[in-house]
C-alpha cells in the first residue's frame, strides 16, 4: 500500500535552543517505523528519475522497495554498489539538486525523503556491528593517492577492491579531508568518518597520514623511487579566499577553513583540548555557502549572543543546502542578505570592533548565471562584531601542481583532466575538489570512483 | 609515534631536543620547519629546524619554553615520544649567490638562524655572525657559531659579556667600518627583525627576515598565517618563513601574534598549577 502522504515523515531534531548549545548531531536518525512508513512514498515508478539526479546512479527505487521489504542488508548493498561512503552522502548531499529534485512525488508534495532513507540503511548497518570487509589479496601494483577526503577514499576503495595495493597519504594528522576538519560534528560525527576510514584500512588501503606530497615526497618521487605505477591526486581545494577589504589582517579576523579546522580537527570548543579558539561576543561571516552556515552556527555554539550571515545576493542564490539554512535560522542565526563588507574596523589594539557594510540589489546575471550585485551607494552602515569570518570560497592548493613537471592547471590552480580524470602527466590522475574547485562530497567521490576504472585500464595497459 | 632521541636544556628557558624522523631529516632544508603535536589533546605547533643528521636520521629543534605546549615538551625525556610530526614545511631559506652576509640572531634566533649560517660557512660565503643576548647567562651555541663564522660578534642589552648594545648597535657599527655585506639574515624577535630591517634599507642591503605567526596547519589551508608582504596577503607557512625584511607589515605582525594571549596565559596558569611549577 502506498503511503499517499505529501510530506515526508520528519526526522527526528534536537531542538533549535537546546541544539545551539551543544555539537552534538541535529538530525538524528530514522526509527525502523518511521523509515518503513517513508519507504513506502516511493512509487517504484518505471522511469526512474531519481537516479539520474545521483551523481554517481545509487539505484535508489531498489534500495528503497529492500528497506519496505525489511531487508536492511539487501539495502545496504544496493547503495554501496555505487556509493561507498552512505553514512556521510545520506547526511550531507544536496539531495534537493539531486535525487529529490528528480522524484516525481515532488511535483504535487514534498519528494520522498532519499537522504534520510540512505543514512537510514547506513546508520542501521553500522550500528548493527557490521562485520569489517576482508583483506583482498593483491594483483603486485602499487597505486598512491594522495588526499583522504572524500575522493581519495573512494579512489582507493575502488582500486583495493580491484586488488591494487593502495597507499593514501594525508598531510593532516588526522584522515578524511573536509570531513573531518570541515563539516562539523553536529552535522557528521567523526566517529562516522573513521569507520568508513577503518573499513578501507580492513581491506588492506594504508593510510601514512602526516606526509605532505609535494614537500616530503614529490610525485616524481612516488613514480621513481617509491615504487608507484600510478598517482590519484585528491588534494581537495583547501586554499582560503581572502576579500582583500582593508582590515583583513586584524586580531579577529580569521578564514572559515581556520576556524572550522580549530573546532572540527583539534576539538577547541573542548576546554580539555589545548587549541585556543576565540569565544567572540558578536559575530559576522561572510559568505552563503555550506561554509558560512557550518562556521556560523559553530561560532553561536561557542556562545556568540549575535551571529550574522553577511551574503551580498538574496536567499534564493545562496548556494548552501536548504536543511543548512534553515537550521541556521531556527538556531537564531541572523541573515543579512544583500549586504556586502567593505572594511572591517579596528580598536585601538587592531582587534574587530566593527564591519562597515553597504547594501546590495540584484542586477542583471553575471558568468555563472546569477543576478550579479550592485552596492547601493550610500547605503553604509557598521555591523558591531569582534569576529569576523571569512567563508567566500576556496581554490585548490598549489603545493602539487607547482612541484609536479608537466601537470597543467588553470588560472585558478585547479588541475587539468580529461573526461576519464586523466591529467597532462603520464600515469597521474586527479578528481574532486582539486579539478573542479570546492564542490561536493558526492561529485568527488564520483570522480575518485572513475579516476580508479581509468587507473585500473592504464595499469593494465602497461 | 617518533622518538626523542637526545635533550639538552642550553639556558634554563631553552631546550634543544633531538626526534628521530628518517624522511624528514632526509628532506630538510635551511631555513624549513616541522610541526608537532606532543599528544591527541595537543595543539599543532611549529619549529624551525635547526639541524638534521641525515644518517641517522634525526631533527634536531631548539625551542624556548615559553606557554603551556613548550612546557610539556621541554619536560619530556630521552626515549618518549610525540605522536605527530610533520615535515618540512615553508620555503627554503634562498642563499644561492651570497658572497658576504651578516646572520644577525636575536636571542632564540641564534639557532634559528644557525642553519643558513653553517651553510653558506660550508659554502664558501665569508660570515659575519651578529649575535644578541638580553645577558650572559642565557647565551647558547656560541662554539657552534664560533665554528661556522669568520667573525662572532656577541652582545648583551646589560654588557655582562662581549659588546653592550643592541644587536642595530653592532650591524650599524660593521656596516660603517666598510663590511660590504651583500646580504643580511636577521633572525629574532619581531621588533628586532623590524628594526634591522629598518637600518638595511637605509644602507640598501638586501635583507631576510624569518617570520613566526601563529600556525595551525602549515600546509597553506587556514591563512592563520597570513603577513602583508609588499601589500600584498601573503601565507608564511607556503612562500615564507622568510620574506624581505624592508617590504614585510611588522607592526601588524606584532599585533597578530597577540590574538590568543588572554587563552594562552590562562593555560599556562593552569599547567602550572597543575604542576606545582607555581
Amino acid at each position: 500500500m502506498p503511503n499517499m502522504s505529501l510530506k515526508k515523515v520528519p526526522a527526528p531534531e534536537q531542538k533549535p535552543e537546546v541544539r545551539n548549545k551543544n555539537f552534538e548531531e541535529v538530525t538524528l536518525c530514522y526509527t525502523y517505523e518511521m523509515a518503513v512508513t517513508e519507504a513506502a512514498r516511493c512509487l517504484n515508478c518505471k522511469h526512474r528519475p531519481c537516479v539520474g539526479g545521483c551523481p554517481v546512479s545509487v539505484q535508489i527505487p531498489d534500495f528503497i522497495s529492500l528497506i519496505s521489504k525489511g531487508d536492511l542488508n539487501g539495502a545496504f548493498e544496493a547503495i554501496t554498489a555505487t556509493n561507498s561512503l552512505p553514512a556521510v552522502c545520506g547526511r550531507v548531499c544536496p539531495q534537493e539538486n539531486q535525487c529529490e529534485e528528480k522524484c516525481v512525488r515532488g511535483i504535487k508534495g514534498e519528494p520522498v525523503a532519499i537522504g534520510r532513507l540512505e543514512r537510514f540503511v547506513a546508520d542501521t548497518h553500522r550500528a548493527l556491528g557490521a562485520q569489517r570487509p576482508n583483506k583482498i589479496a593483491t594483483n603486485g601494483h602499487k597505486v598512491a593517492v594522495i588526499g583522504s577526503g572524500p575522493a581519495g577514499l573512494s579512489c582507493a576503495g575502488e582500486l583495493a577492491h580491484a586488488g591494487y595495493e593502495v597507499v593514501i597519504y594525508e598531510a593532516f594528522h588526522r584522515p578524511g579531508g573536509v570531513l573531518m576538519y570541515g563539516i562539523p560534528e553536529f552535522r557528521l560525527p567523526k566517529a562516522v568518518v573513521l569507520d568508513e576510514i577503518e573499513n578501507l584500512k580492513a581491506l588492506g588501503v594504508k593510510v601514512e597520514t602526516n606526509i605532505v606530497i609535494g614537500k616530503l615526497f614529490t610525485v616524481n618521487e612516488l613514480f621513481d623511487e617509491m615504487g608507484f605505477e600510478a598517482v590519484f591526486i585528491g588534494s581537495g581545494a583547501g586554499l582560503p579566499n581572502f576579500m582583500n577589504i582593508p582590515g583583513e589582517a586584524l586580531v579577529g579576523v580569521s578564514s572559515s577553513n581556520e576556524f572550522l579546522t580549530r573546532i572540527n580537527l583539534m576539538k577547541a570548543y573542548d576546554e580539555n583540548y589545548d587549541t585556543p579558539i576565540r569565544h567572540s561576543k558578536n559575530v559576522a561571516v561572510v559568505g552563503g555557502g555550506n561554509v558560512a552556515m557550518d562556521a556560523a552556527r559553530s561560532a553561536k555554539r561557542l556562545g556568540a549572543e549575535n551571529v550574522f550571515i553577511v551574503y551580498r545576493r538574496s536567499e534564493s542564490e545562496m548556494p548552501a543546502r536548504t536543511e543548512e539554512v534553515h537550521h541556521a535560522k531556527e538556531e537564531g542565526i541572523d541573515f543579512r542578505l544583500l549586504t556586502a563588507p567593505v572594511e572591517i574596523i579596528g580598536n585601538e589594539n587592531s582587534t574587530v570592533k566593527s564591519m562597515k557594510c553597504i547594501k546590495m540589489e540584484l542586477g542583471e546575471p553575471d558568468s555563472s548565471g546569477r543576478r550579479r550585485p550592485i552596492p547601493i551607494e550610500g547605503s553604509e552602515f557598521e555591523l558591531e562584531v569582534d569576529s569576523v569570518i571569512i567563508a567566500i570560497g576556496t581554490n585548490p592548493n598549489p603545493l602539487i601542481a607547482g612541484t609536479t613537471p608537466g601537470l597543467k592547471t588553470n588560472s585558478r590552480g585547479c588541475i587539468a583532466t580529461d573526461d576519464n580524470m586523466k591529467t597532462t602527466r603520464e600515469g597521474v590522475y586527479a578528481g574532486g575538489d582539486a579539478v573542479t574547485g570546492a564542490a561536493t562530497v558526492i561529485l568527488a567521490m564520483g570522480a575518485g570512483k572513475q579516476a580508479a576504472k581509468a587507473i585500473d585500464e592504464y595499469i593494465k595497459s602497461l | 609515534m617518533f622518538n626523542i632521541t637526545f635533550m639538552k636544556h642550553l639556558n634554563p628557558l631553552v631546550v634543544l631536543m633531538e626526534i628521530e624522523a628518517p624522511f624528514i631529516a632526509k628532506k630538510t632544508k635551511p631555513g624549513q620547519f616541522v610541526i608537532l603535536r606532543i599528544d591527541e589533546k595537543g595543539e599543532r605547533v611549529p619549529f624551525t629546524v635547526s639541524s638534521t643528521d641525515a644518517i641517522k636520521g634525526r631533527v634536531t629543534i631548539i625551542f624556548q619554553m615559553v606557554g603551556k605546549t613548550t612546557r610539556m615538551l621541554g619536560a619530556l625525556k630521552v626515549g618518549d615520544q610525540i605522536c605527530d610530526f610533520v615535515g618540512p614545511l615553508g620555503m627554503p631559506t634562498e642563499l644561492s649567490g651570497i658572497k658576504k652576509v651578516a646572520v644577525v640572531g636575536g636571542g632564540l634566533g641564534c639557532a634559528i638562524a644557525y642553519p643558513q649560517a653553517r651553510y653558506l660557512y660550508e659554502h664558501g660565503a665569508e660570515v659575519d655572525i651578529i649575535a644578541g643576548f638580553r645577558t650572559k647567562d642565557i647565551i647558547i651555541l656560541e662554539d657552534e657559531l664560533k665554528a661556522c663564522s669568520n667573525k662572532l660578534l656577541i652582545c648583551t642589552d646589560d654588557g655582562s659579556y662581549g659588546e653592550k648594545g643592541f644587536v642595530t648597535n653592532v650591524l650599524e657599527r660593521r656596516i660603517n667600518e666598510g663590511a660590504g655585506y651583500d646580504c643580511v639574515i636577521a633572525i629574532g624577535p619581531l621588533p628586532m627583525m623590524k628594526f634591522v630591517s629598518i637600518l638595511t634599507k637605509k644602507h640598501n642591503i638586501k635583507t631576510i627576515v624569518s617570520m613566526n605567526p601563529i600556525m595551525i596547519d602549515g600546509t597553506g589551508m587556514c591563512g592563520g598565517c597570513r603577513v602583508t608582504v609588499g601589500g600584498k596577503i601573503r601565507f608564511a607557512c607556503v612562500e615564507g618563513p622568510d620574506f624581505d625584511g624592508h617590504q614585510v607589515d611588522f607592526d601588524e605582525a606584532i599585533k597578530r601574534l597577540s590574538t590568543y594571549k588572554t587563552e594562552e596565559t590562562q593555560m599556562l596558569d593552569h599547567y602550572c598549577r597543575l604542576n606545582g611549577a607555581v
